[in-house]
């Protein structure tokens, strides 16, 4: 329909009536284009943002030390003793201040150091001591996790910094005590660069950043900077390390004030990376320990396994029961009006808010029946009551698939209606029945709300091991560490939604591949 | 002794008696119905299985019943008894104080060995371990005695003419019965706790004080006008709402009318994805980057217009966690909710009217805008029913993203609470019911069941008629 072709009586006027029309209509095709953008582009956000989260926690850094496990100390250690934290972590501090002795006279330095390991990080060590006798009286080779902010430092996810080499130094002189002053011919010029260009303000000058000159172990902090010279109080190492090893200067953005960690504890950072002692390792602790107060130490084990036995009693209770009244209803139930009751009554339960069925849980399970706060049993029984309308309802529409020719079939050759059904239909509906089952499931897996009204957001320790023993879930964990204050929560909280929908995506693989195997036949 | 037997391990027992008494039912019913098949003139009307399953269901049914009782009242009977018992001295106690101690005995009673040295409260804790283990034993005798009448009676009533299929048949119709009755039990199980709880509420708060006051302080037990609540729930749910219906509903016209089968089979999953990612994880998102964005968008807002002198101060409240935040990323939530639902209706309007509209000359949207919409309407604004009831009941993205602060303010980047967002703080860590801040929570359920319920309900109806017009 070209516009030449058009036929004489198309007045001008009509003409641009209709050009008007079709641009609105390809404005509306546009619309339909731009709701999907953005519905996708909203998903993509949601996930390349827990993605990155994720990746961030994939890995850490741990500190290797030679704890000397000697028979003094830990020779009457016996199997069924509590681990010897404190001793374990007593050679960890000695170890340090053996190796950073300027914090030997300085409690608040000794603080600041104690910060790097936290005590808790060496309880597996303290365990693994109790556990293996032959560990007493040998050196241990071990690698502790880093502080939480002080791992995120490293990666690069707080107080942004970067690296500028500076090279060699002509002189080194001893200023006064503790004051070193560099100077070189031009050497710091491409540091003052960097430094105008990232706007940090001229070392020393109040509420800047900090600009951390290392040379080998040693690390000073300057206090005034010019293209031929820098001076500042050394904070770790000997002079000797600046006249035979190549500058590098760290540029620190944040004031210290403003940041977790202080330029003292990162030049002990840059001593430990330099000795090699620092490594990037994977994050496997995620998936072996339990919860924690600590973020590096924390782990979901407890979580996925109280989510488990929570599936397992859901799955138990529902699928029978939800395919059981599935059959019920289609095969049996006569259409009268508590059938029609039944019916509405499944469809507005399907819509029922979450957390009306945690107050179901609430009142009923533990308020009446008093049965335990906290366990998995409860939980899984009112996820069981909350998915069983998800499962009926799919395991119906499987029913409704089977060709009325299946039954008539049997029938004819004298099969009672009972037989019919199980020794007939139900095979053929099976698929479809177990693919609502696993997407029942999926949502079962995903609830936090009545979780939380049964109580289930306890701070569990210890892994459970029966339906009855005090546990959390997966959404729950990622509930209560998304909502903590320190920003090492937030990686964490990234990585145990990975593993969650990991156990999601896998689910529903399941489905797709089902589906397909019952579309063939 | 007795309470030894208190740390019987119940549930295996009973499972174990189950099992055994059912085996035995079977064995017994089925070696019955061989007799009658070697030595009988007369041809047997059921199979030797069918009789020993009869007898198997009328051995098993007793165990199950005395088992399910035992699960849900055991535990609140014994502590019945036990709190009847206690000493006259024990009255000073509240009756929250009272349910707190013997919760405790409780626990120490579950716990083997053990003692905390306290004369009275080991001693009221060896008599509830008593009292457990006479209800432990006198359940497995009944359990065991019920179980085997019911084998013999069962046993006795075989005979070669007796239609023992057709029994086991009627049986198990009843057992799907009552599975399908399961969900019947939900519900009411839901509207009685709500109800019966809401009414110890009303008797220490008056109903038009909480459905009418404007202050709501709870946590101490104070002010109980929940309005700021409703508001701030109708609030994130209109703004989910402006995101979602316009999205949903051109993705939905897009998909039904324009997208080809293979662009179609890529992006309705890609749709659904955002229905089946858990609303935890909508609130992880919402924290962390939706919630900054708005507040430094709110920021630079509230900037530009004190810079043009449009403002004195501040317009925007541009808290950290805000209306809009929540509102935003519950809109993404529910836009397949919308879009799945529509695109079903529209896909279900009859070919013939939209062939009408093209002889008349429409072009494809006039055509979509002017027949198809209006016709698949009523479907449309099912869709969107459901989806408002999705966002007035969905808890964890407001939880995690909208506040604590019940307040009226149409300021979308203020910080406002709801209804769930209350029923969650008022309820996590507590397990008494007897104080009107835990007992409010029930008040606040009872309504957000009641709103969804008349949504549901209407969204329900008008699909079925809508259904039944084209199909």
């Amino acid at each position: 329909m070209s516009e030449s072709s058009s036929p004489p009586f198309a007045s001008e006027k009509a003409l641009k009536r209709l050009r008007r029309r079709r641009a609105a209509d390809r404005r509306f095709k546009w619309y339909g284009r731009l709701a999907i953008g953005f519905a996708l582009s909203a998903l993509a956000l949601l996930l390349a943002s827990i993605a990155t989260q994720a990746v961030s926690a994939a890995s850490y850094h741990v500190v290797a030390f030679d704890l000397d496990v000697d028979r003094e100390t830990f020779g009457n250690v016996t199997p069924d003793a509590l681990p010897p934290v404190d001793e374990v972590y007593r050679r960890v501090h000695e170890d340090l201040l053996a190796r950073f002795p300027e914090a030997i006279d300085d409690p608040a330095k000794r603080h600041a150091l104690n910060g790097l390991i936290t005590r808790l990080a060496v309880l597996p060590e303290a365990r693994a001591i109790v556990r293996d006798r032959r560990a007493v009286g040998a050196v241990r080779h071990v690698r502790l996790p880093l502080s939480d902010d002080l791992d995120l430092y490293l990666k690069g996810a707080i107080a942004r910094h970067l690296t500028v080499p500076v090279g060699r130094v002509d002189a080194v002189q001893d200023v006064e005590t503790g004051t070193i002053s560099l100077t070189g011919e031009g050497a710091f010029t491409r540091l003052l660069t960097a430094t105008s260009l990232e706007g940090v303000p001229s070392p020393g000058m109040l509420g800047g950043g900090s600009v951390l000159l290392s040379a080998g172990l040693s690390t000073l902090k300057a206090s005034s900077l010019d293209s031929s010279g820098a001076s500042g109080t050394l904070l770790t190492g000997t002079l000797q390390d600046f006249r035979t090893h190549p500058v590098r200067a760290q540029l620190i953005l944040a004031p210290e004030s403003e940041r977790p960690v202080t330029d003292q504890q990162i030049a002990w950072l840059l001593a430990l990376k330099a000795d090699g002692r620092i490594a990037r390792v994977p994050h496997w602790s995620l998936l072996t320990h339990t919860d924690s107060t600590q973020p590096e130490l924390a782990g979901a084990l407890a979580a996925i396994v109280g989510s488990l036995l929570t599936l397992l009693v859901t799955a138990a209770l529902a699928i029978p029961v939800g395919i059981l009244a599935s059959i019920y209803l289609e095969e049996f139930a006569p259409r009268n009006r508590v059938t029609g009751l039944i019916e509405v009554n499944i469809n507005n339960l399907a819509a029922v808010p979450s957390i009306v069925f945690g107050l179901l849980g609430a009142a009923v399970f533990l308020g009446a029946f008093g049965l335990p706060r906290s366990a998995p049993v409860v939980g899984g029984l009112v996820l069981a009551l909350l998915i069983l309308p998800v499962v009926i309802i799919a395991s119906r529409s499987a029913l409704k698939s089977v060709p009325q020719s299946v039954r008539d079939a049997a029938l004819a050759i004298g099969a009672s209606r009972m037989q019919t059904v199980f020794h007939h239909v139900l095979p053929l509906a099976a698929p479809g029945m177990l693919t609502g089952a696993i997407l029942g499931m999926a949502r079962a897996l995903g609830e936090t709300a009545p979780l939380l009204l049964i109580g289930m957001v306890a701070f569990v320790a210890e892994v459970p091991r029966s339906p009855t023993d005090e546990a959390t879930a997966l959404p729950v964990l990622i509930y209560s560490w998304a909502t903590q204050a320190e920003r090492a929560w937030e990686p964490m909280t990234g990585a145990v939604i990975l593993i969650l929908l990991t156990f999601l995506i896998a689910m529903n693989i399941v489905v797709v591949f089902l589906r397909r195997q019952f579309e063939r036949r | 002794m007795l309470s030894e037997l208190g740390h019987l391990p119940m549930d295996f027992l009973l499972l174990a008696a189950a099992v055994t008494l059912a085996s035995l039912g079977f064995i017994a019913g089925r070696l019955r119905a061989e007799q009658f098949s070697f030595n009988g003139d007369e041809h047997p009307n059921s199979r030797p299985n069918a009789h020993g399953y009869f007898v198997l269901m009328w051995s098993l049914v007793p165990v199950v019943l005395v088992g399910l009782g035992y699960t849900f009242f055991g535990e609140g009977t014994s502590r019945a008894i036990l709190r009847s018992e206690l000493p006259a001295g024990f009255s000073i106690l509240s009756p929250g104080e009272l349910t707190t101690y013997i919760e405790t005995v409780a626990r120490a009673a579950r716990m083997p060995d053990f003692l905390s040295g306290e004369r009275v409260f080991d001693t009221v804790t060896d008599r509830y371990g008593e009292i457990r283990g006479t209800l432990n034993l006198l359940t497995l005798l009944l359990a065991c005695v019920l179980s085997f009448g019911g084998m013999v009676l069962a046993r006795r009533s075989l005979s070669p003419a007796f239609r023992a299929r057709q029994h086991v048949e009627s049986g198990i119709e009843w057992f799907l019965f009552l599975c399908a009755a399961l969900a019947i039990a939900t519900t009411v199980g839901i509207v009685a706790s709500l109800v019966f709880e809401s009414m110890r509420f009303f008797a220490e708060v008056p109903v038009w004080d909480f459905l009418f006051g404007t202050r709501w302080n709870a946590q101490t037990s104070a002010e109980f006008g929940a309005l700021p609540l409703f508001f701030g729930t109708f609030m994130i749910s209109f703004l989910a709402m402006v995101v979602a219906a316009p999205v949903g509903l051109f993705a939905a016209i897009y998909l039904s009318e324009y997208a080809s089968g293979r662009v179609r089979a890529i992006i309705k999953p890609l749709l659904e994805i955002l229905a089946g990612i858990p609303t935890v994880v909508y609130g992880f998102f919402a924290l962390l980057v939706i919630a900054p964005t708005v507040r430094t968008v709110a920021l630079w807002i509230n900037a530009q217009l004190i810079a043009w002198g449009l403002a004195d101060g501040a317009l925007l409240a541009a808290q950290p966690t805000s209306a809009l935040a929540a509102g935003i990323v519950m809109g993404i939530m529910v836009i397949p909710f919308v879009s799945s639902l529509s695109d079903d209706v529209i896909r279900a309007v009859p070919q013939s009217l939209r062939d009408g509209a093209f002889a008349m000359g429409a072009t494809k949207s006039e055509a979509i805008r002017q027949v198809v919409v209006p016709a698949a309407l009523p479907g449309i604004i099912a869709a969107l029913l459901l989806a408002v009831s999705r966002a007035i009941g969905e808890t964890m993205i407001v939880v995690m993203a909208a506040g604590q602060r019940a307040r009226i303010s149409p300021d979308p980047t203020s910080d406002l609470t709801t209804i769930t967002v209350q029923i969650v703080s008022l309820l996590t860590g507590e397990s008494e019911f007897d104080s009107p801040k835990t007992l409010s929570a029930f008040a606040l359920g009872l309504v957000l069941f009641l709103v969804t319920l008349v949504f549901n309900l209407v969204a329900i109806t008008v699909v079925k008629r809508f259904r039944e017009k084209y199909e």
